[in-house]
């Protein structure tokens, strides 16, 4: 019996996050298990003419390195993505990744939407998608497809988060199946890694 | 918004295929199906409205794809590319040729077009250049004509200009109009703006420098797959090719055509006819 009343069926966790998901993001990937099979696919907030130093240092304590997908790049298991700086991350049907430059959605790009978006028609009720601390609502529509689509969603405790408009933007407009300080997300991956065992 | 699905995405760009021959078919379906949602939305438009009026009105195809083409692009986007182009990739023309030609394929409004004419001015080369600039677009093409751009985005312009290192101020080289800043003419003059379609049109020149930069994202790879080898086909041997940082050619046939020059800024030398 587990408490978050997984199985062994997911294909990709998606991982959105702004202001303040830095420390949190960093706690998860240090602490994934050793071989965690899935895909990770994360779109994060950062700075649009830096293009260096993010992936590098969300790498450092990392358990698998992190690095940021070329256009048209598969998706393998076990790996974990980052949307690179000034690009939109999309997931296409056949499992690979697409880049673009559109307009900035919710003043971001990359967007969450986006991400989260794409994985949700990909991945449909396979897919599980965390929202962490942010100060806008990018994201939440993302988190609301995921759901519509039989996905799982999770966003990081409010009164943990630096800034919490993020989850709770989500919260507002979709249902959340739990709501998660960092530590707990900790746990939730271990117990879905042993789905897989 | 509103939502649709492939089958109907399909229907379109097969409609656009047969009746107005541009060709959609190979595009990424994530940021195609984005746009046509993108049209419907602003244009208030349903799946079967939209169809029924890409059928009806031919007049509306121009509007369309000016809308349906991403024209979101930044004078100097990518500050260190621009900084290789200026220290290492055309001295190494400049070594073999007096005088050159370059395209910027996909040009969309103009920015980059404008950023290498202000590169080359910069390097005092810039009537010996000679620049073709082609887009499917025609509305955007005569934005790009006009090199006239909102003031609103000169500030990013100007930052990236800074990180550049260029020779003097971004503000040296427009001035401002109307909420506009109005670029120097003769920037311009040795630049070709023609209408060009990088899927369904023929090779029309060669070339010793071929801009493409987060173009072929929007292709799926059968797509660049071809359209690497109309640029293959366009440049002379020992010519160069620039993509998006983020692009690969890796998975391409003619990949081993190529060389890589610099990776970071994913700039490619052709090595083999």
């Amino acid at each position: 019996m587990n408490k978050f009343n997984l199985n062994n069926s997911y294909k990709a966790v998606v991982i959105g996050g702004s202001a303040g998901s830095f420390q949190g993001v960093v706690k998860i990937l240090s602490q994934l298990p050793k071989g965690f099979p899935l895909p990770i696919i994360m779109c994060l907030h950062r700075l649009k003419h830096v293009r260096h130093g993010f992936v590098e240092a969300l790498s450092l304590k990392s358990v698998v390195q992190v690095t940021e997908p070329y256009d048209k790049e598969n998706i393998k298991r076990g790996s974990v993505y980052l949307a690179p700086a000034n690009y939109h991350l999309s997931v296409e049907l056949g499992n690979y990744f697409s880049l673009s430059t559109e307009e900035m959605i919710n003043n971001s790009r990359p967007a969450i939407d986006i991400t989260l978006g794409t994985c949700a028609y990909v991945f449909k009720d396979k897919l599980i998608g965390i929202l962490l601390s942010g100060a806008n609502k990018d994201g939440a529509m993302g988190m609301k497809h995921i759901k519509d689509r039989g996905g799982y969603t999770i966003v990081q405790e409010p009164a943990e988060c630096m800034i919490d408009t993020m989850p709770k933007s989500a919260m507002a407009l979709t249902q959340i199946d739990h709501v998660l300080k960092v530590d707990q997300i900790v746990e939730f991956f271990k117990e879905l890694d042993k789905q897989y065992r | 918004m509103q939502d649709i699905d492939i089958a109907d995405l399909k229907r379109i760009s097969e409609l656009i295929y047969q009746k107005y021959g541009y060709d959609f078919r190979n595009y990424a379906m994530s940021s195609f199906k984005r746009r046509v949602l993108r049209i419907m939305d602003l244009k208030r438009l349903t799946v079967d409205a939209l169809i029924r009026k890409l059928n009806d009105s031919p007049e509306f195809i121009h509007e369309f794809l000016d809308e349906l083409t991403v024209n979101v692009t930044e004078m100097f986007r990518d500050p260190s590319f621009w900084r290789i182009m200026r220290e290492e990739i055309i001295p190494a023309i400049l070594l073999n040729h007096k005088q050159f030609k370059i395209w910027h394929a996909g040009c969309s409004s103009g920015e980059e077009v404008l950023s290498m004419a202000i590169l080359l001015k910069e390097m005092g080369i810039h009537q010996d250049v000679q620049i073709y600039a082609t887009d499917l677009d025609t509305t955007i093409l005569e934005r790009a004509k006009s090199g006239t751009y909102s003031i609103k985005n000169m500030e990013l312009n100007e930052k990236n200009y800074i990180r550049f290192q260029g020779a003097g101020s971004l503000k040296d080289y427009y001035r401002e109009e109307n909420g506009q800043a109005v670029f120097n003419k003769d920037l311009l003059n040795n630049v070709t703006f023609r209408k060009h379609d990088l899927v369904m049109g023929e090779v029309f020149n060669k070339f010793d420098l071929v801009l493409c930069r987060n173009v072929m994202i929007y292709f799926n790879q059968a797509l660049q797959n071809e359209v690497l080898k109309k640029f293959h086909e366009s440049l002379f041997k020992y010519g160069y090719l620039a993509i998006g940082s983020k692009e690969s050619l890796i998975w391409c046939d003619y990949a081993n055509r190529f060389i890589v020059v610099n990776n970071e800024e994913k700039i490619y030398k052709k090595i083999k006819d």
